[in-house]
């Protein structure tokens, strides 16, 4: 380790910022992978392993990534939430690793919904705080 | 850049890792491998969270989701349900009272909700002996601000306009206590931090420590840039190992990172801190006393003045700060003195850490904002009174401390409103009684401390706190005369008067307060020979009433064989042979047993 000067923690606190920064409560987005039984058989998983890759690979230290139980709809299944600070959540239906991946830079980082993978808009209320 | 989807946060403060976190922890990592969330899911040690009545403790994150008192066992299903499938484990949250529903996040929960995290903000979220996670949390930005942008004069002024007290005990201004050394003439300086905490109960200091004890470090390089010197000791209680530990790693990772020792952030200024570990003795937490010890010499206090900072360590000027005292530090200089002076009373400023104990539904460590009511404390933090029982009094400050009463739940928490009373804010211990404590008992045990604790060196408190003492003894023991009262009374006021240390010239405090507001209870074991409470074991009996079933319980667990009966028929206690001990009326599950005055 060098010796730090005056100006070098600004790096460390960068740095350590991304990997704690699902402490410090600064989300901008959340993504919710539903993970019931049936959604794991569906693929669930591998949804969940792409869009971390994906989010990690980005930097994406205000996006995070959560996993909740079933959401009623086992048929369209790999299904996930984004919600983006004050807008209603969107549910994606039907998801593949490309999905995903596409539903990440097209509505997470740009903000245009992806309209052909989603089934509905504002269905349920979480507001992220 | 690794990105994981959940952080698992896991206790690993003393209170928890002797109620197992480790093994939790350890099961934990495994069962998160097995389900394949090994790069999902970050299990994180953290230090006290304050609840570990409740430990071991696991919070998720995000989510703020809360666990208490999770073991091993419930870690396969923990990690299924919550890590892998994202549902919340109900069976492990908090629950507030019998009917009332499990509450999931942590800020939601009462023991946390109306505390105020200034000093102990990293408690929990962080990693203590990882000094990266610290700096993550804007930690050393103070030191950075002070060392690059700061005069120490300014640095004093800071300090002096936030209205920092001192947190172990006496309250005085810090900053002026700064100012007082670095003006004593002199090239040598020290500064020392006392982590000697004493208190029975206490363990406030230990907590910060072991939590977050990088605060204490900055803290200290700030202080000692603005003081003018270039050695610290940090003095920790022998009974502290992890506190110990902890804070060893956390100066050689500060060295390591050129936050410590030689050129501090290559600003030139030079300042090294040494661990100094302590007997243990009461009286060494007294600052002449500690210094003592930190020269290797027995600890024992001497007149003041000279003050330290102009006669302290080797007759050196030397600033001695409390653990908290400290902690409180970077954050003042990061974000300055108006944000501090906001939080708190006029004369209180900022927030003040206790260790709350005794009668109450939630005990832990807990960090309030000055000028707090007791009421807001004990219930709405503290959960009230558990079980059908009612409230009688608090007791604050320990050994040095006072009892306050009922009428005094609604005074403010801070310095000068503690004192008017009888109390002091002391370094943080409150203990909470109700109608089963008897306070000529309590005040008979802090005595007793504090007797045994007395150095020797002056005989006011030698010789007065045992006379004291010996009076107390007659009258829980039933015992006592009518003028004994007096005598009490009169005895008090000389220790506290001409005692040498703080030691003596606090001791008789608990007494002096028990006889200010509970006198009448003095007045039943002395008149009477009647303890109400049914505490003092020469001034009442156990009888069994006509509620016995005859089950033969309490016969089977008397320890002495002092209750005879047959089987379906009522039962006698001998009185003779009975020592007191209780378990009759514990175990009896009809409450026959009744505590009753004697005739
Ligand atoms: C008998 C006795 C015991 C004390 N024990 C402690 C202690 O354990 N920790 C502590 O910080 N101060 C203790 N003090 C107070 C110290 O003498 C000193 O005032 C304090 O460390 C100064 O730091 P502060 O200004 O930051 O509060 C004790 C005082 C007396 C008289
Ligand atoms: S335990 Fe209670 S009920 Fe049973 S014999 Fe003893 S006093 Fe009687
Ligand atoms: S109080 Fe203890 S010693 Fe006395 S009768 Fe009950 S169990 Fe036996
Ligand atoms: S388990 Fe996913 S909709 Fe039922
Ligand atoms: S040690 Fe875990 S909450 Fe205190």
């Amino acid at each position: 380790m060098k010796k730090l000067k005056i100006g070098d923690l600004e790096k460390i606190r960068d740095k350590a910022r991304r990997t704690s920064s699902l402490r410090q409560n600064k989300a901008r987005a959340r993504v919710t992978v539903h993970m019931g039984t049936c959604g794991i058989a569906a693929g669930a998983r591998k949804i969940l392993t792409a869009l971390l890759e994906e989010v990690g690979k980005k930097n994406l230290d205000d996006v995070i990534v959560t996993t909740s139980g079933c959401a009623g709809l086992c048929s369209r299944e790999p299904m996930a939430t984004v919600e983006i600070e004050d807008k209603p959540p969107v549910k994606y239906v039907d998801l593949t690793k490309e999905k995903i991946k596409k539903i990440l830079n097209e509505h997470i980082i740009k903000g245009n919904i992806v309209k052909e993978y989603a089934l509905a808009i504002g269905s349920e209320r979480t507001t992220l705080k | 850049m690794k990105e994981y989807r959940l952080h698992a946060l896991i206790c690993a403060g003393t209170g928890c890792v002797a109620s197992g976190s480790l093994d939790v922890k350890e099961e934990l990592e495994k069962e998160i491998v097995k389900q394949g969330l090994e790069n999902e899911v970050r299990v994180v040690t953290t230090g006290c969270q304050g609840f570990c009545e409740r430990g071991p403790i696991v919070i998720v994150q995000p989510g703020d989701i809360f666990y208490q008192s999770v073991s091993k066992k419930d870690i396969p299903h923990l990690v299924e349900e919550h890590l892998l499938k994202g549902r919340p484990v109900k069976e492990l949250m908090y629950v507030p009272g019998p009917e009332e529903a499990p509450v999931p996040t942590m800020m939601d929960i009462g023991f946390f909700k109306h505390q105020r995290l200034t000093v102990l903000k990293n408690r929990g979220r962080l990693d203590p002996e990882n000094i990266e996670e610290y700096i993550g949390f804007d930690g050393y930005r103070g030191l950075e601000k002070a060392l690059a942008e700061m005069t120490p004069e300014e640095i004093i002024r800071e300090i002096k306009d936030s209205g920092l007290r001192g947190r172990g005990g006496a309250g005085f201004p810090t900053g002026l206590k700064w100012e007082l050394c670095r003006k004593s003439p002199g090239e040598i300086k020290y500064i020392v931090c006392n982590g000697d905490e004493g208190d029975p109960g206490a363990f406030m200091d230990r907590s910060v420590l072991e939590a977050d004890p990088h605060a204490v470090v900055e803290g200290m390089v700030i202080g000692a840039k603005a003081i003018g010197t270039h050695k610290g000791f940090i003095y920790v209680r022998n009974e502290y190992p992890l506190a110990v530990k902890r804070l060893k790693i956390a100066l050689s990772q500060a060295e390591e990172y050129g936050l410590l020792g030689k050129d501090i952030l290559g600003t030139g200024f030079d300042f090294s801190i040494e661990v100094a570990q302590g007997a243990g003795a009461f009286v060494c937490g007294e600052e002449t006393a500690l210094l003592k010890s930190v020269e290797g010499k027995v600890g024992r206090p001497r007149p003041r003045p000279p003050y330290p900072t102009e006669k302290g360590l080797w007759g050196k000027p030397t600033t001695i700060n409390n653990v908290e005292t400290w902690a409180n530090v970077p954050a003042i200089i990061l974000r300055g003195a108006e944000w501090f002076s906001s939080i708190g009373t006029e004369k209180s400023k900022g927030t003040k850490i206790f260790s709350l104990v005794g009668k109450i539904k939630n005990t832990g460590l807990v960090e309030v904002p000055m000028g707090i009511t007791l009421r807001e404390i004990v219930f709405d933090i503290g959960g009230g009174i558990a079980g059908d029982k009612k409230f009688k009094g608090v007791q604050l400050g320990g050994p040095s401390g006072g009892i306050l009463t009922e009428e005094h739940l609604d005074i403010s928490v801070d310095y000068e409103s503690l004192t008017g009373a009888g109390a002091i804010m002391g370094s943080g211990g409150m203990v909470v009684l109700n109608e089963n404590d008897c306070m000529v008992d309590t005040a008979r045990y802090f005595l007793n401390f504090t007797q045994e604790e007395s150095c020797g060196k002056c005989t006011p408190c030698r010789i007065g706190t045992k006379r004291m003492l010996e009076i107390l003894d007659r009258i829980v023991e039933g015992r006592a005369e009518e003028d004994d009262l007096e005598k009490l009374k009169t005895l008090a006021e000389k220790v506290k008067k001409y005692s040498l240390c703080g030691l003596g010239q606090t001791a008789p405090n608990p007494v002096l307060t028990t006889l200010r507001y509970f006198e009448d209870e003095y007045k039943s074991h002395i008149e009477e020979k009647r303890c109400p409470a049914k505490v003092c074991k020469h001034l009442f009996k156990y009888v069994i009433t006509d509620k016995c079933t005859g089950c033969t319980l309490c016969a089977r667990n008397c320890p002495t064989d002092a209750i005879e009966g047959e089987v379906g028929h009522m039962h006698k206690i001998i009185q003779e042979d009975c020592t007191k001990c209780g378990t009759c009326l514990e175990v009896c599950p009809v409450n026959a047993v009744e505590a009753v005055d004697n005739e």
